[in-house]
């Protein structure tokens, strides 16, 4: 019997997939290490210590602006995950018709137009509205990771209503549920866990985002990323690498919480 | 009230399905019904004869283009599937994966607002139904295909619904499943007292469950009986052709009186068949033989031919015999100990049709 095609089994795929994840870690890896470098060189190793940890902790503007990361993202994930859920049942709930791919292409906008694009017509738009209504606030930076998060939490959202049977819908309805109790006892636990998936994606797009930030922001709106980017043009230190480890050691922790948690579920 | 007024009435009934472009597809081609209360009946024919439209109608799932479906006489053609006080069991059982075995069948009971001890209660009742009471806790996952055959059929009859419809429940179950699924429904349906309507694309199914049958074909229905009526005295070709197998011959008609007919077949031989409709004499008309209503024999007889093939089937065997006139013909004989019938491919044979074996049908 002839073999089973085998992608392992081709010459030289061990050696590319270690070349691969080499790239990918190599630096992350360095940057770890680095972290708890007890020298002011991020390229000269020292010896451990956890001191850059305490001027990270100790630096006021780390906290305002990891604080002002966090109220934002999770601000902006759950108004687009709620406003990605709406759409998501709208696109799938019904009887396909011209223009619905029109309608996809619009709401999944943000993936495809260059962020820098976007970022410019914000800051133009919002300067405008900042002269008119006197308003400087954080709801400005608010409603641009909003826009920008929808279609991060419309695609799983989307994928899991699109995978779910639309026969358990018309049993709901059949067995007395009116169209919202049907969306509150059927679909809407069914789809919980895209819901979630949609939710944590948005969150960590938020937390991220540099450009539309940078570009947004008011004076003294720093977000975390921002901040680290001001700090490099005055030279790096150590801390950068501290505050970058907590920062992946958060993500890592919520992603696979979240991973624990929809599979519970489903 | 008598038991013979009608739970659903479908009147004039037309489900037209707009295509892409000009052509529209009529699904239900003025289709006009009516269920007795308390029957067992089926709609039977081939995939895309519109049964399943028909069912989806009465369900609220989808609506008519013209005509009126009543409900002990109230029109409900207009009204949304929750509001109608019919429950469907799904081809596919439709179960919700997030919930239990009670809290599916208790499903439809929350959505009416009853009260929870009431809930309990009739859940309860419906779990020794359905024999099922071990499994109450269980998700519907980890229980098996019959069992969630079981589950659904109790979660559709727990609001005690008007009437139960069933679309194509048992074809997903293997046969022996199948077999005991068959009386079980009928169990159910006399227990309940409740007016089943079940969609089957299968003919033996229909035959051995319904108190009656419409025979459906291209949206429309074609024969409503029971199904001995259906099987014995089919009332077109399309009909005798789809349910059970069946010999056609063609033939002259002679005289016709009384709802018999002398006729003239092809080969010359002369037989009396019976007739439901007029038949002119000199017009030309299509016989119908059931196989076990002819009998083979050595010599002489109404048919002749040669024996092709000998299809053994355990209580019985089929014999394959091409006419003399070219055409097919089958005849099944009852096995008995004595005879292996004694015929064998290649034997000349001739075939005997009693009086009331040959029937008269319009094409």
């Amino acid at each position: 019997m002839a073999k089973r095609f085998d992608v392992r089994q081709q010459n030289g795929f061990v050696t590319i997939a270690m070349v691969c994840f080499f790239l990918l870690y190599l630096p992350i890896g360095t940057l770890v290490v680095f972290a708890f470098n007890d020298n002011e060189s991020l390229a000269i190793w020292k010896g451990f210590s956890l001191r850059w940890f305490h001027v990270a902790w100790n630096n006021t503007l780390v906290i305002e602006s990891s604080i002002r990361s966090f109220q934002i993202a999770a601000v902006a994930a759950i108004l687009a995950t709620i406003t990605a859920t709406m759409a998501a049942l709208a696109t799938t709930r019904t009887k396909p018709y011209r223009g619905l791919t029109f309608k996809y292409a619009f709401i999944n906008q943000p993936l495809m137009v260059p962020e820098i694009v976007t970022a410019v017509a914000l800051l133009i738009v919002f300067s405008r509205i900042k002269i008119w209504t006197g308003y400087s606030g954080l709801g400005y930076l608010i409603a641009a990771h909003t826009a920008f998060c929808i279609p991060f939490a419309y695609l799983p959202i989307r994928a899991r209503l699109e995978s779910m049977d639309l026969s358990l819908e018309t049993a709901a309805a059949d067995l007395y549920a009116g169209k919202w109790q049907a969306f509150r006892h059927v679909t809407l636990p069914l789809l919980w866990p895209g819901i979630l998936a949609g939710l944590m994606l948005a969150f960590v797009v938020s937390l991220d985002d540099v450009v539309i930030t940078e570009f947004v922001k008011s004076g003294g709106q720093d977000t975390l990323p921002t901040f680290m980017l001001g700090q490099i043009r005055r030279g790096v230190t150590p801390e950068i690498n501290a505050i970058s480890t907590v920062f992946l050691v958060l993500s890592i922790g919520i992603v696979t919480a979240f991973f624990f948690f929809s599979r519970k579920r489903t | 009230m008598t038991a013979m007024r009608p739970a659903v009435e479908a009147k004039g009934v037309t489900r037209v399905f707009q295509g892409t472009g000009q052509d529209a597809v009529r699904a239900l081609d003025n289709v006009s019904v009516s269920i007795r209360e308390n029957e067992f009946f089926t709609l039977l024919g081939p995939s895309g004869c519109g049964k399943t439209t028909l069912l989806r109608l009465i369900a609220g799932f989808d609506f008519p283009s013209a005509g009126e479906i009543l409900l002990y006489g109230q029109d409900i053609a207009p009204l949304p599937p929750f509001k109608r006080p019919v429950n469907t069991v799904f081809q596919s059982y439709a179960l919700f994966p997030h919930m239990t075995v009670a809290e599916n069948i208790g499903f439809g009971l929350k959505m009416l607002g009853k009260p929870k001890a009431e809930i309990e209660a009739r859940v309860d009742a419906m779990l020794t139904l359905v024999h099922m009471q071990k499994l109450k806790s269980r998700r519907t996952s980890q229980i098996s295909g019959g069992q969630q055959q079981r589950v659904a059929l109790a979660r559709a009859l727990a609001p005690q619904p008007k009437v139960l419809l069933l679309d194509e429940p048992l074809s997903a179950l293997d046969y022996k499943l199948r077999k005991e699924m068959q009386i079980e429904l009928k169990r159910l349906q006399h227990e309940t007292g409740i007016t089943f309507i079940f969609v089957t694309h299968d003919q033996e199914e229909a035959l051995t469950m319904s108190d009656r049958i419409a025979v459906m074909s291209s949206g429309k229905i074609l024969q409503v009986g029971t199904p001995w009526d259906i099987y014995d005295h089919p009332a077109q070709r399309f009909v005798a052709d789809f349910i059970g197998e069946t010999n056609f011959l063609d033939g002259t008609v002679e005289g016709a009186a009384d709802g018999k007919a002398r006729v003239t077949l092809r080969s010359g031989a002369r037989i009396l068949a019976t007739t439901t409709s007029d038949f002119r004499p000199g017009s030309q008309a299509t016989l119908m033989v059931r196989p076990e209503h002819a009998r083979l024999v050595k010599a002489a007889g109404d048919l002749s031919g040669t024996v092709e093939t000998v299809v053994y089937f355990g209580t019985d065997t089929h014999i394959h015999i091409r006419l003399a006139d070219g055409g097919p013909f089958i005849v099944r004989q009852q096995n008995s100990r004595c005879a292996g019938c004694g015929f064998e491919a290649g034997d000349k044979v001739g075939i005997q049709i009693g009086d009331a074996a040959a029937q008269m049908l319009k094409d």
